[in-house]
């Protein structure tokens, strides 16, 4: 395996009284797709604010390359190659399709002619070249979805953490997203994925790590992480897991 | 697109015409007021419009752009045009300092720390002695003359001259609306979170916004010195123009290219013919007027007059 190209060492977060990460470490290799679990509350999306710098963590250490970034902003995160997307999608509803994109692409394409052409190169790869003058504000919740991806995307990033991409998509669309991801890959993109349900990143996932009340309790391969008796308690409780120690059929 | 470059060729055409087919003052002194309103209002909407970041505090840059202009010209025979210069740096600093710290704050709050900016500079006008303290600076009689930015006898080179300013205003806004710049204000105006996440500095960009926003109502605020001769803090820096401003742009349209022309077309005549008809008694009706016009454009047109414009086609 590759060098570890990002790093999140030992990251805890307080809101208050609660902890919502907790001494959270693992690494990240180049070119792996990750996927980050754990049920509703767990932490995941406020790890990715931690990576991301929207949140200061209260303790631990981000590297990334090498560099502590923990201390970084936002704006900064994003130039240094590490994209992100909202839980909540954050698209600009009242712009195009074309010009959301856009706003990513001038990141690194400052003429107007430039980024134009690179927003519709993108669009290209997600799929939008027929609705790139519709305003985002109309598309479909999906759609907004993967919008978020691509205008991200145009920012031309090495490192993507995508938020619950598949949470209400249809098996359909959740098989479309997954081939996208696929495809980010392919291209050189590292991928983290939260999801809080297993099924769409489990068959793409290189690794998962699992999360509980802030807590990593479980990292491995899909398969040894549906296996792992923490995690069958998280998600389904003490009750269902005595339950089905009882049986022996594994879980599908 | 192309019918609107046709429009906008007649209308600039018309505009350079008028004068020479109306002879009467009247008339030219409102198109002058019209077209200087026009370019606050302009300059106004890149900061409040695209940026989506409230300023009641511009006229504070009006009113730096006639003092610096009528400090250097009443103190060291400085001519007005490099007074205009120096008004525009000493209103982008004011800018820089002003947006420092108050573009930290979310929302409303920044609409309100500029009322207090705006307070703070006519307060300090007032009771500020070397600058004719709440009396004001009447400016020297000079020879008519371009350098020296004066004319007695017709008001018609002060009409090309704001002519000249009103273009280029609307020039620099629609270079800011097709460049990286202005896209950025407009994604910032949106969703602020949204794009820090695209790498977007929010608060470099609401700077230079608030920079162009300053240059070009300095520049105003040095052609009104030249154009009434006398200065006194409340003609200047009052709030009240700040808020007609933002009357300006919130009628024609914000955030659109044309809503703060179409906002002052609208509004100036109105503000000067109750002024004329009905004097100092009738002070605030042209508020009252505006206030119900802004009622019925929220229910009928919120985004505007300018979208009556662009009903029915696609921008
Ligand atoms: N900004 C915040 N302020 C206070 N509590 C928060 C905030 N963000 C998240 N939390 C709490 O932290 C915990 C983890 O939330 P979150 O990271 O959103 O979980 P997940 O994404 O895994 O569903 C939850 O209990 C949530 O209520
Ligand atoms: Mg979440």
């Amino acid at each position: 395996m590759t060098k570890d190209m990002l790093i999140i060492d030992n990251i805890t977060k307080r809101f208050g009284g609660l902890m919502a990460n907790q001494n959270v470490s693992f690494s990240i290799a180049e070119g792996e797709i990750i996927g980050l679990i754990g049920p509703n509350g767990a932490g995941k999306s406020t790890l990715f604010n931690c990576i991301s710098c929207y949140y200061n963590a209260d303790g631990g250490r981000i590297l990334f390359h090498g560099a502590d970034i923990s201390k970084k902003t936002p704006e900064a995160i994003c130039r240094m190659g590490i994209g992100r997307t909202f839980q909540i999608v954050r698209i600009f509803k009242e712009m195009t399709v074309r010009e959301n994109i856009m706003i990513g692409a001038f990141l690194k394409h400052v003429k107007l002619c430039d980024a134009t052409a690179k927003a519709e190169e993108t669009a290209d790869l997600f799929g939008f070249t027929e609705k790139l003058d519709l305003p985002a504000g109309s598309l479909t919740i999906s759609d907004q979805k993967r919008l978020e991806v691509a205008r991200v995307f145009a920012t031309e990033p090495k490192v993507l953490l995508l938020d619950e991409m598949m949470a209400g998509l249809n098996i359909q669309e959740v098989r479309e997203t997954t081939d996208l991801i696929l495809k980010l890959r392919d291209m050189g993109i590292t991928l983290v994925l939260v999801e809080h349900v297993m099924e769409g990143i489990m068959p793409i996932a290189n690794r998962v790590i699992v999360l509980d009340y802030g807590e990593k309790i479980a990292e491995g391969t899909p398969d040894e992480v549906v296996n792992n008796d923490k995690v069958i308690q998280a998600y389904f409780g003490k009750k269902y897991h005595a339950k089905r120690r009882g049986r022996t059929a594994p879980l599908q | 697109m192309k019918k609107g470059i046709i429009v906008l060729i007649i209308f600039l055409g018309a505009l350079a015409a008028f004068p020479l087919v109306y002879q009467d003052p009247f008339p030219r002194h409102m198109l002058i007021m019209i077209m200087l309103y026009a370019a606050m209002g302009i300059g106004w909407n890149i900061i409040g419009g695209y940026t989506g970041q409230v300023s009641f505090g511009n006229a504070a840059f009006f009113g730096v752009g006639a003092y610096a202009t009528a400090i250097l010209l009443v103190n060291y025979g400085i001519s007005p045009w490099l007074g205009m210069i120096v008004g525009c740096f000493f209103s982008v600093a004011l800018a820089i300092i002003v947006g420092y710290p108050c573009f930290r704050l979310q929302g409303h709050y920044f609409a309100i720390a500029t009322i207090a900016v705006g307070e703070i500079m006519l307060l300090v006008f007032t009771n500020w002695e070397y600058a004719g303290a709440a009396v004001g600076i009447y400016m020297p009689i000079l020879p008519e003359s371009f350098i020296n930015f004066e004319f007695h006898t017709s008001k018609l080179p002060y009409y090309y001259i704001i002519l000249v300013i009103f273009v280029a205003a609307l020039g620099v806004s629609h270079l800011v609306e097709r460049s990286r710049l202005g896209y950025y204000c407009r994604a910032i105006k949106e969703d602020t979170d949204g794009a820090r996440s695209l790498g977007i500095n929010i608060q470099r960009y609401k700077m230079i916004a608030f920079s162009i926003s300053a240059v070009i109502t300095s520049i105003c605020g040095t052609f009104y010195a030249q154009y009434v001769l006398y200065i006194h803090p409340t003609s200047t820096m009052d709030l009240m123009m700040s808020i007609q401003l933002c009357i300006i742009c919130l009628i024609g349209g914000l955030g659109k290219l044309y809503g703060p022309v179409i906002g002052a077309f609208v509004f100036i005549p109105m503000t000067e013919l109750t002024r004329v008809y009905l004097g100092s008694e009738g002070q605030g009706v042209d508020l009252m007027i505006y206030s119900m016009l802004i009622i019925i454009l929220a229910i009928w047109r919120p985004q505007g007059l300018w979208a009556i414009f662009t009903r029915g086609t696609a921008k």
